[in-house]
């Protein structure tokens, strides 16, 4: 696809490396807040290439990972009522709740469906009038235009059967989070690229200041990764701690305002929950007063139904790199990739779920060799 | 959030009130959002995430951002790794 | 890679050439007592049964089928080990670029004896038929049902037909259990990978799940891909002809190539290293891939094969493989190793490595 080819070019990968390593003098630990990142840093082998000493720490992971327990198990008792039609997007059906997950519902007779677009799940309810149609609304910023525009449009048309259940988190709260713990390691964040386009940048600054920490804004191929780890390493070695962009090509600096302008008008702030983590104030988003009528949580009244995060769960720590996931007493026992109890090993980049498979590797090639 | 990938507006229409584009990855064809950049014109290339176009792409910033990536090795290649270390020590951004 | 998906496309459909499949145009050759779709009574055994078989079935199958489809068939005797396998076809939609569960049902069956190195020969066929499908969509299934057999010269012998309530099924679900004879000397089978051996792929993957992807309801997307579905024991026969001691062969259907590589590194125990630059994933595959948020390596392939043989055969083989239509595409992926047994380890593009996982469960479609 043009202008994703291009961006995982591998001589200019090896030029951006060479760069990396040449700027590079002691270690330093920096944070990929986006599962995304994530994602390529791993599928790409990026992390193993990087001089020794530069830390790669993962962040929480993608929203789909940190969703709440809570929140699932409110989606898992909507999604089995028989006159609900329960629409979602599809790595959000084998997140597991308590004690099952959509693709369970689904089995016992559940109408669980998968789409691409919450727009597809209006669509849904308009060919369903007489059943209600629920549209399981995550994401960080990034997808949270998408909700917003979707229940906008369910209002603006008169699509009463329509509904949305929310959780939406929000990247610099989670930011600030992470930097409040005194006991914090990361030096500098790689921000999440699609997160400032739809948001733009100006929440940065004030977090780059207060913290002292490099943020510089990030794509999701290997050579925008590279091109952000470089400017961040850049910045660390000249003891700068700036907000850059290395993603200017889908990064202006106001974001996209059309977009925000709607945000503001359909989702408002309020704590957040993140799975394994715990509350972080001011993390997510909710349908506001003015949408109470789509609010999926209130029309079911599922908002008794309160799940507390496992109390084994050390994802906190392994996020900040405080331990290492099999320091958790959890890992490989209660909690597997089949069986996450938080985040971190329910998203198959996790850290904890990535050193399930990885350490695997590690010590067969030990055992080989 | 974030798999939003890059695509070709191919054609805009509206559909009961909405701006939608039929937009083109690279031979794959989808039908997506448009209202959050309603002035996007055919042709222009749009990051697309669940079906919305989220932003525009920036062309020109792109093709600037390899360049300097092409520059990189160039700059390497004509003064060596001493350039670098000498442009870090006077504090010259590269 | 864009001809390549042009080759494996046009290669795969079972509609080139000779075999136009005019599901389109079909049209009951004798009225079945006017019932534009099933009923119950269809699968009852009596009158309506015997219609459907004579009036439908047997016109469809044409020359593919034996005259009589009775409830056991005789066989006459064959010479040499038999191989046997039954395949259960659940498919939605039943219809999708570049084919439909009918030739699907034939195909699967077939290759799965391939992969035994068996030539197969006979094939039973059963319908699972919901109350209220279309008989003109079974008249299009069973067609290519008919056509798929010819194209792969194994006869239906045998069949039956069950309606169940509307509700209880959904349109048409295709069973078909196949017998094979496997040439003597050849010795095939998820346990013989060794170390050093090579890893061939027949051409394109990813083409089949994409095409299947790109119709499915609430996804739709519209994509030149078509879906490889074809016949592999010819390519098979042409790869054993070469007398190199060909070790496994797999057909990577549900799963994927990292689904087919996984359980041929546990069965063996051994490691198998791929280099993802030399995997053949057309542009189109991996586009739709991205999009989605799929991994090529995990999406069906329902015309392809992945072979490890020794790696003083493997240009031999290869060389075969190029020549035969389906294997126009074929290339080297990878080798067998004696690190990290029971891993599948790719070299990115970048000169990292990542592990290929079994795949957990269905593919669908991320936002992150
Ligand atoms: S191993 Fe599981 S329980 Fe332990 S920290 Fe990781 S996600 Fe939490």
């Amino acid at each position: 696809m043009k202008y994703l080819d291009e961006f995982s070019n591998p001589d200019l990968a090896r030029r951006l490396l060479d760069q990396i390593h040449a700027v590079t003098t002691r270690p330093w630990a920096m944070m990929e807040v986006c599962g995304g990142q994530t994602h390529s840093i791993i599928r790409h082998g990026i992390d193993q290439l990087l001089p020794e000493g530069v830390e790669m720490i993962h962040g929480p992971g993608c929203p789909v990972c940190v969703t709440p327990l809570e929140t699932i198990d409110r989606a898992l008792a909507i999604a089995r009522r028989p006159d609900v039609i329960f629409c979602s997007f599809g790595d959000m059906l084998r997140v597991p709740g308590s004690h099952d997950d959509l693709f369970t519902v689904k089995s016992e007779g559940g109408d669980v469906r998968v789409v691409y677009s919450p727009l597809d799940a209006l669509q849904v309810a308009r060919d369903n009038p007489d059943k209600q149609v629920v549209f399981f609304g995550i994401g960080f910023e990034t997808t949270a235009p998408a909700n917003a525009m979707t229940v906008h449009q369910a209002r603006q048309q008169g699509i009463p059967n329509f509904s949305l259940l929310v959780s939406h988190v929000l990247v610099p709260p989670a930011i600030a989070a992470i930097m409040e713990s005194p006991t914090c390691r990361v030096q500098a964040f790689l921000a999440a690229g699609h997160v400032c386009s739809v948001m733009g940048t100006s929440e940065y600054p004030p977090l780059a200041e207060k913290y002292g920490v490099p943020i510089v804004v990030t794509g999701f191929e290997p050579l925008d990764i590279l091109e952000g780890i470089r400017k961040t390493v850049v910045q660390l070695e000249e003891g700068r701690h700036e907000l850059e962009n290395a993603y200017p090509r889908a990064v202006p600096a106001e974001g996209n305002p059309a977009a925000v302008a709607m945000l503001r008008d359909v989702f408002e702030v309020t704590d957040r929950t993140w799975r394994g983590i715990g509350m972080i104030p001011g993390s997510g988003w909710r349908l506001s007063s003015r949408y109470a009528d789509f609010d999926a949580e209130l029309r079911f009244e599922v908002t008794d139904i309160q799940t507390d995060e496992s109390p084994l769960c050390r994802s906190g720590e392994v996020l900040q790199g405080l331990i290492k996931p099999h320091e958790c007493s959890a890992f490989g026992k209660e909690c597997t990739p089949r069986n996450p109890l938080g985040a971190t090993m329910v998203s198959s980049e996790g850290a904890c779920a990535a050193y399930y498979a990885y350490r695997r590797l590690d010590l067969v090639s030990a055992g080989g060799a | 959030m974030c798999l939003a990938v890059p695509g070709r507006v191919v054609e805009v229409f509206d559909e009961s009130g909405t701006t939608m584009a039929q937009v083109d990855f690279g031979g794959v064809r989808k039908k997506v959002c448009l209202a959050y950049l309603p002035e996007t014109g055919v042709d222009e290339y749009v990051i697309v995430h669940v079906g919305f176009a989220i932003q525009r792409l920036d062309e020109e910033s792109a093709k600037e951002t390899l360049a300097t990536f092409e520059r990189l090795g160039i700059l390497e290649e004509e003064f060596g790794d001493g350039f670098e270390a000498a442009a870090r020590e006077k504090g010259v951004q590269l | 890679m864009g001809e390549e998906v042009g080759g494996a496309a046009g290669g795969g459909a079972a509609g080139e050439g000779g075999n136009d499949l005019d599901f389109e145009g079909w049209t009951c050759p004798a009225p079945l007592r006017n019932t534009p779709t099933v009923v119950m009574g269809h699968g009852g055994g009596g009158a309506m049964s015997a219609e459907l078989v004579e009036s439908l079935f047997l016109p469809a199958y044409g020359g593919a089928a034996r005259a009589e489809l009775g409830d056991a068939a005789v066989l006459p005797p064959v010479a040499g080990r038999l191989a046997f396998s039954t395949d259960s076809y659940v498919v939605k939609p039943m219809f999708f670029p570049g084919g439909s569960i009918g030739d699907l049902a034939v195909n699967g069956t077939v290759n799965d004896l391939a992969m035994a190195g068996a030539q197969p020969l006979y094939l039973s066929t059963a319908y699972i038929l919901a109350e209220g499908t279309a008989i003109s969509d079974i008249g299009r299934v069973a067609t290519a049902v008919g056509k798929a057999a010819e194209q792969a010269g194994v006869q239906l012998v045998t069949g039956d037909t069950k309606v169940v309530d509307h509700g209880s099924g959904d349109g048409i679900y295709v069973n078909t259990a196949g017998v094979g004879v496997i040439p003597d000397g050849v010795v095939i089978g998820p346990e013989r990978a060794r170390p050093g051996d090579v890893v061939l792929v027949s051409g394109a993957i990813g083409l089949h799940g994409v095409a299947v992807m790109s119709c499915r309801e609430g996804l739709e997307f519209s994509t030149p891909v078509e879906s490889d579905s074809a016949p592999l024991h010819g390519l098979v026969a042409d790869m054993l002809a070469t007398g190199v001691d060909v070790h496994v062969l797999r057909d990577p259907t549900r799963g994927g190539l990292s689904a087919s590589l996984n359980e041929i590194a546990r069965g063996s125990g051994v490691g198998v290293d791929l280099v993802e630059r030399d995997l053949p994933i057309p542009e189109e595959v991996r586009d739709a891939c991205g999009l989605l948020g799929l991994d090529p390596l995990q999406v069906a392939n329902e015309g392809k094969l992945v072979a490890m043989v020794p790696a003083d055969g493997a240009d031999a083989v290869l060389e075969a493989m190029r020549a035969h239509p389906f294997g126009a595409g074929a290339c080297r992926i990878g080798t067998v190793v004696e690190d990290h047994p029971r891993m599948v380890v790719a070299r990115t593009g970048l000169g990292g490595t990542r592990v290929i996982d079994l795949p957990i469960g269905e593919q669908l479609p991320r936002i992150c």
